[in-house]
C-alpha cells in the first residue's frame, strides 16, 4: 500500500517538477545564447550586465549586412534538403529489400553499415580532403550533399528498416497477388503504411545534416559553406565577440528549433525507433 | 479457366528439401484442398503455385502455359491469406478495388464490380470503413471480395478460417462452398483441419513431409485410405489402428476400423474393455475404451445414446466388411 501511495504522490507532484527541471536545464543554453545575442560584444563579458542590460539588434543587423547570413542559410537549406532526399531515395529501396527479402547476410550488412558510424571522422580527413580537391569537388554543393548523405545513410537505413519490419509481409505479398510490380508495392503499399516512420526519419536526417559541422567546416570555404561554417568563422581565438557569435549561432539553430517544435510528435517517434506505435 | 499442373516440382530452403519431386494436376473448376499436419509443406506448395516462393526445380503450368518463372502479379491468381492481409490504410471499397485499379480498369467499371462483390458478400454498409473497424468475419469477406473482383484463373486460400471463432468458421465454410458453386472457378484451399477438407473439397490432397500421401475425393479417402497415415488423418474421431496378434490373425501388420464401424454391447462381443470417458453429444455418443489389450485407447461412436459410465465393462466388435488391412510397409492391402 505504501508503495502505491508514494508512487501516486510522485506521479502527481514529483514527475512534473522533475520534468520542468530537466526541461529548464536543457533549455538554458539556448536561452543564454539568445540573451547574449542581444548584448554588445563589450557588454557580453561584463558581469554587471549578466541579466540586465540595454538590448541591441546590432549583432543581427551586422550579421545580415556584413557576413552574408542569407547565403550561408541558403546553402544549409539546399545541402540538407538534397542530402535528405537522396538518403531516402537510396535508403527506402535498401531497407525495403532487407526487410522483406532478407538473406543470410542481411544482419551482417546492417551491422557493417552501423560500424561505419564508429569510424572517427578525423581518420579519413586527409584522404577526403585530397580526394575532393583532386576531383575538383572541394567547396561545391554537390560534394557537401554527397558527404552529408553518406554519413547519415546508415542511420536512415536502420530507422527505415525498423519501421518496415513492422509491416506484415503478408500485406506486401497480397499486393503482389493483386498485380502490382515492385515499384507499385513501394508506392501504393509500403510508403503509405510507413509514412509516419519515413517522415520522422527524414526529419531526423535533415536535422543531422543541418547541424553537421566537421565536414562542412573542413571541406568548404565560401561557395558551399553552410551555417556551421559561418559560426566557425565568427569564433575569435581571444573570445572577444560573444555577442556576435551568439547572434550567428542563434540564427543558425533558430530554423531547426522551430521545425523541431512543429514536428515534436514525429521526432519522439523517430528517436524511439518505432517503439511508440 | 484454371487448370493447374505441377510437374516434378521441388523446393529446398538451403539444404533442407521441403518438397521432394511432386506431380499434381488440378482440373479447371475443381475445389482442391491441401491437407496435412503442420509443417507438411502444404502452405509452401500453395505459395509455389502463387509464385510467392520460387521453385527449386520442376515446372508449374497454369492453363497450359509455363508459369514457373512468371512473377505472382502476372499469374492471374488471387489469394486469400490467413491474416486477411488487407491494406489498413485503405477503405473497404479501395481494398476491393485495388487489384482492378492496378489493372488500369476504368473507374465506372471498377465501381460496378466493387458494388457487385459487396452485395454478394454483405459488405454494402461497410464500404467506407477501414479494415481496423471490422470484425474478423467481415475482414475475411473483404479479403474474399478483393479476390473475386478480378475474376482470377484460380483462387488460393491459405488457411483462411483459422483466425475465426468456431461458429463463424462453419458459416464461412458454407459461404466459400457456395461461392465456388456460383463462380465455378478453380479453388485451392489449404487447411490442417480435415473437417474443412472433407466438407468442401472435390479433391483432397493429403500431404506429409512434402510428399503426397493420397489424392482423391473425400469419400475415396474415407473408404479406401491408401496407407496408415491417411487412414489416421481423415475422419473424426480418428480411425483405430491395431498392431500385433489381432492383426496377424488376419494376415496384416496393422488393422484399422473407424469408431462408427464398431458394434458395441454391454454383454457380449469380440473384445472386452473398460469405459474411460463417454462423451454424450445427444445425436451420437463417443466412448473411449481402455484395457482392451489391443491399443492404449479405442474410440467408438454410437448413434444416439447408450447408458454407460466410467469404469463399466464394454464389448466391441468391429464390422468386418469395413475393416482396413495394412501391410508391413504401411500400405493398404488389397
Amino acid at each position: 500500500m505504501a508503495i502505491v501511495a508514494t508512487s501516486t504522490k510522485f506521479s502527481i507532484y514529483g514527475r512534473p517538477v522533475l520534468a520542468w527541471i530537466v526541461g529548464l536545464i536543457f533549455f538554458f543554453p539556448i536561452f543564454w545564447l539568445v540573451l547574449t545575442s542581444f548584448k554588445t560584444d563589450a557588454d557580453a563579458v561584463k558581469p554587471e550586465f549578466l541579466i540586465f542590460f540595454t538590448p541591441t539588434l546590432d549583432n543581427y543587423l551586422n550579421m545580415t549586412e556584413n557576413y552574408d547570413y542569407w547565403r550561408f542559410a541558403t546553402n544549409s537549406v539546399i545541402t540538407s534538403v538534397f542530402a535528405t532526399v537522396f538518403a531516402l531515395a537510396v535508403g527506402i529501396p535498401c531497407a525495403y529489400a532487407m526487410a522483406f527479402n532478407p538473406s543470410r547476410a542481411t544482419k551482417d550488412v546492417l551491422m557493417w553499415m552501423l560500424s561505419t558510424k564508429m569510424l572517427p571522422a578525423a581518420a579519413v580527413l586527409y584522404p577526403m580532403t585530397f580526394l575532393t580537391k583532386s576531383l575538383g569537388l572541394f567547396d561545391t554543393h554537390f560534394m557537401v550533399i554527397v558527404v552529408l548523405m553518406l554519413i547519415n545513410l546508415p542511420i536512415v537505413v536502420w530507422m527505415l528498416f525498423t519501421y518496415f519490419k513492422e509491416i506484415p509481409k503478408d500485406i506486401i505479398e497480397a499486393g503482389q497477388m493483386d498485380g502490382v510490380n515492385t515499384w507499385g508495392e513501394v508506392k501504393e503499399i509500403l510508403i503509405p503504411l510507413a509514412w509516419g516512420g519515413i517522415a520522422s526519419t527524414a526529419l531526423l536526417c535533415f536535422i543531422f545534416c543541418w547541424n553537421e559541422a566537421y565536414w562542412t567546416v573542413r571541406l568548404t570555404t565560401t561557395e558551399a559553406a553552410t551555417l556551421s561554417k559561418l559560426i566557425e568563422g565568427n569564433r575569435a581565438p581571444e573570445g572577444l565577440f560573444f555577442g556576435r557569435l551568439s547572434a550567428v549561432s542563434a540564427a543558425a539553430v533558430g530554423p531547426i528549433i522551430v521545425l523541431g517544435w512543429f514536428c515534436q510528435k514525429q521526432l519522439v517517434q523517430g528517436l524511439t525507433f518505432g517503439a511508440v506505435k | 479457366m484454371g487448370r493447374i499442373v505441377l510437374e516434378n516440382v521441388t523446393k529446398s530452403f538451403g539444404d533442407a528439401q521441403v518438397i521432394p519431386p511432386l506431380d499434381l494436376a488440378i482440373e479447371d473448376g475443381e475445389f482442391a484442398v491441401f491437407v496435412g499436419p503442420s509443417g507438411c509443406g502444404k502452405s509452401t506448395l500453395l505459395r509455389l503455385i502463387a509464385g510467392l516462393e520460387e521453385t527449386t526445380s520442376g515446372k508449374i503450368q497454369i492453363d497450359g502455359e509455363d508459369a514457373t518463372q512468371v512473377p505472382p502479379s502476372k499469374r492471374g491468381l488471387a489469394m486469400v491469406f490467413q491474416s486477411y492481409a488487407l491494406y489498413p490504410h485503405m477503405t473497404v471499397r479501395k481494398n476491393i478495388a485495388f487489384p482492378l485499379r492496378m489493372a488500369k480498369m476504368d473507374q465506372a467499371e471498377i465501381d460496378k464490380k466493387v458494388e457487385g462483390a459487396a452485395k454478394i458478400l454483405n459488405l454494402v454498409d461497410y464500404l467506407e470503413q477501414k479494415p481496423g473497424q471490422l470484425s474478423g468475419g467481415q475482414r475475411q469477406r473483404v479479403a474474399i471480395g478483393r479476390a473475386i473482383v478480378r475474376e482470377p484463373a484460380a483462387f488460393l486460400f491459405d488457411e483462411p478460417l483459422s483466425n475465426l471463432d468456431a461458429a463463424l468458421r462453419v458459416g464461412m465454410r458454407l459461404e466459400i462452398s457456395e461461392l465456388h458453386n456460383r463462380l465455378n472457378t478453380t479453388m485451392i484451399y489449404v487447411t490442417h483441419d480435415q473437417v474443412e477438407a472433407m466438407t468442401m473439397a472435390d479433391k483432397i490432397v493429403v500431404l506429409r513431409a512434402g510428399n503426397i500421401e493420397q489424392v482423391g475425393s473425400p469419400l475415396d479417402l474415407y473408404h479406401t485410405p491408401r496407407n496408415v497415415f491417411v487412414a489416421g488423418f481423415i475422419g473424426s474421431p480418428k480411425m483405430n489402428i491395431i498392431d500385433g496378434p489381432e492383426a496377424e490373425k488376419l494376415g496384416a501388420t496393422s488393422i484399422g476400423f473407424r469408431p462408427e464401424h464398431t458394434d458395441v454391447s454391454t454383454t457380449e462381443g469380440k473384445w472386452k474393455g473398460r469405459v474411460g470417458v463417454a462423451e454424450h453429444l445427444g445425436s451420437d455418443t463417443f466412448i473411449h475404451v481402455h484395457d482392451t489389450g489391443l491399443a492404449d485407447m479405442i474410440t467408438v461412436r454410437i448413434a444416439g445414446d447408450i447408458a454407460v459410465t466410467h469404469g463399466d465393462d464394454i464389448y466391441l466388435t468391429p464390422q468386418m466388411d469395413k475393416l482396413h488391412k495394412f501391410g508391413a510397409d504401411g500400405l493398404r492391402m488389397a
